[in-house]
């Protein structure tokens, strides 16, 4: 066995595709937090969560890898690029980056970041594989509908006030422009 | 026969398939741009009572390669003004669609790449980016026409998104899977589409939307627009688009029919002919496209409002009125 072969051995390259996966969700993370040009954060934004998408096929689920890639690139980050063109022009100059501002988004986001390594490190984790081999999209509809209800609905609730906000803010501008 | 196992005995039997696959994708892309464009020009003309290209080739069929040759050879300018990365990106962004989506379309019992068993919603989930270049692309033209196509083929995409998926959701329901090839050969015995006729008729309609396509081709509209997104593209960048936008008529014809039209399985009534699924695939899915083309030289361009109108009071309604009446008929029937 010469090197070439070696190293297009299936594990080699899964090994290589995880550590690719990994790199595109961290470098789509940095580019949706430092520019300042508000359209490259969403693109960041979505260069992470296909990274994420990614890692969900190396959970074996590549039905949520497909979800995650329709719900969250396909319509959140395109509603957001909507709301970024209904707000103020982008060659218009930038606000100032504001001490407290910063501080308290970093004092925020560390806080998260804490709270959940303590989850992860605490929690004693199994392997997908050990813990069920069933992952079909009829086992997660009826988790979904059955154990996982209340969080399911829940989802909606927030749903239902992102539509209710949306309706209110769009009824506001017309009002004010006509 | 010899050189395809060294291959696979080389790279195993997955990669090889990748790239065999991947290889085979792109030349089908490229011959199916090539032959679309000169028969997109060729039914125009003879709409139009022209006779359209005929000196390049007998009927004018290398007109296009020779348009190709063109364009491959041109200087790729890069205006001043432009967002240079997200520039020279969006170009390259628009093909990765393309790409995925061929990987599961079954052209034939045998012939597809992967049967993924999430392979429908794989095509869904990547179409997304291909308005995602479309938006970077205008957006990073730094151009009042460019950005303005760029908007509109946004708005309109997600919008007709929706009903599109709604009526996807009700085959799959149907047919009980998200498999391609399970949707083919869950219509052996009838195709879906005389089953759910409207169905078909709302998916025809999104797709014409999806591929910004007339009479829904207001992102590019000539008249109002200049070119729409990719005004500022010259060269083999606006190749690319160009590429990419005859890749995705194929994609959702393909689809179509293997959602709609029985796939790889011959015409009603014609299944004693020795013809191979392949050239029954083809041949549903070009006269679709073809279809399409006729739709695009009869009716004029919609207007941004009646598009809207109509996709939000017309289309949504009746594609979720559907689901609800298909899901209750299946509830009653199994």
């Amino acid at each position: 066995m010469n090197s070439v072969q070696s190293l297009i051995q299936p594990q080699v390259l899964a090994q290589i595709g995880f550590a690719g996966v990994v790199a595109l969700t961290l470098t789509g993370a940095l580019i949706a937090v430092f520019p300042r040009n508000i359209l490259y954060n969403v693109l960041g934004l979505i260069v992470c969560l296909t990274g994420v998408a990614g890692i969900f096929v190396y959970l074996g689920s590549p039905f949520i890898a497909m979800m995650e890639l329709l719900i969250y690139v396909g319509a959140i980050c395109i509603s957001i690029i909507f709301a970024i063109m209904l707000s103020r022009p982008l060659h218009l100059s930038l606000p100032k980056r504001r001490l407290p501002k910063v501080g308290l988004s970093l004092g925020v986001g560390t806080a998260v970041f804490i709270m959940l390594s303590a989850i992860i490190s605490r929690t004693e984790w199994q392997p997908a594989a050990i813990r069920s081999s069933d992952w079909s999209v009829t086992t997660l509809g009826t988790y979904l509908l059955t154990r996982y209800d209340l969080v399911f609905e829940t989802i909606s609730l927030v749903l239902l006030v992102a539509i209710i906000g949306a309706i209110i803010i769009s009824g506001y501008a017309r009002r004010s422009t006509s | 026969m010899a050189a395809w196992q060294n291959l696979v005995n080389f790279l195993g039997p997955d990669l090889a398939r990748i790239i065999v696959g991947l290889v085979g994708v792109l030349a089908l892309v490229q011959v199916n741009a090539l032959f679309l464009v000169w028969l997109e020009r060729k039914v125009a003309a003879h709409i139009q009572l022209r006779i359209g290209p005929k000196e390049v080739g007998p009927f004018g069929i290398l007109q296009t390669i020779v348009d190709g040759i063109k364009l491959v050879s041109k200087e790729l300018i890069t205006p001043r003004h432009v967002d240079r990365k997200l520039f020279v990106l969006a170009p390259i962004a628009v093909f990765l669609p393309v790409l995925v989506s061929f990987v599961v379309i079954p052209f034939s019992e045998r012939l597809l790449i992967r049967d993924m068993n999430v392979g429908l919603l794989l095509i869904f989930a990547f179409s997304t980016f291909n308005v995602l270049a479309v938006l970077v692309g205008g957006w990073a033209s730094n151009n009042k026409y460019s950005l303005l196509g760029a908007v509109r083929a946004v708005a309109q995409n997600v919008a007709y998104e929706i009903p599109l998926l709604l009526t996807v959701l009700s085959v799959v329901m149907w047919s009980n899977s998200l498999q391609m090839s399970e949707i083919v050969a869950s219509q052996s015995k009838v195709w879906h589409v005389f089953w759910m006729p409207v169905a078909a008729l709302i998916y025809l309609i999104c797709a014409l939307a999806e591929t910004n396509r007339a009479p829904f081709d207001i992102p590019e509209a000539e008249s109002e627009l200049v070119a729409g997104f990719h005004t500022e593209y010259g060269g083999m960048r606006f190749a690319l688009f160009f590429l990419a936008e005859y890749s995705n008529m194929l994609i959702v014809a393909a689809v179509a029919t293997t959602l709609f039209f029985g796939g790889w399985k011959s015409f009603p009534g014609l299944g004693f002919l020795p013809v191979p699924g392949l050239i029954w695939f083809f041949a549903k899915t070009y006269l679709l496209i073809f279809v399409a083309i006729w739709v695009r030289w009869t009716f004029p361009r919609l207007r941004f409002d009646q598009l809207m109108n109509f996709c939000w009071k017309i289309m949504i309604p009746a594609a979720l009125l559907h689901l609800i009446v298909y899901a209750g008929i299946i509830k009653l029937v199994r």
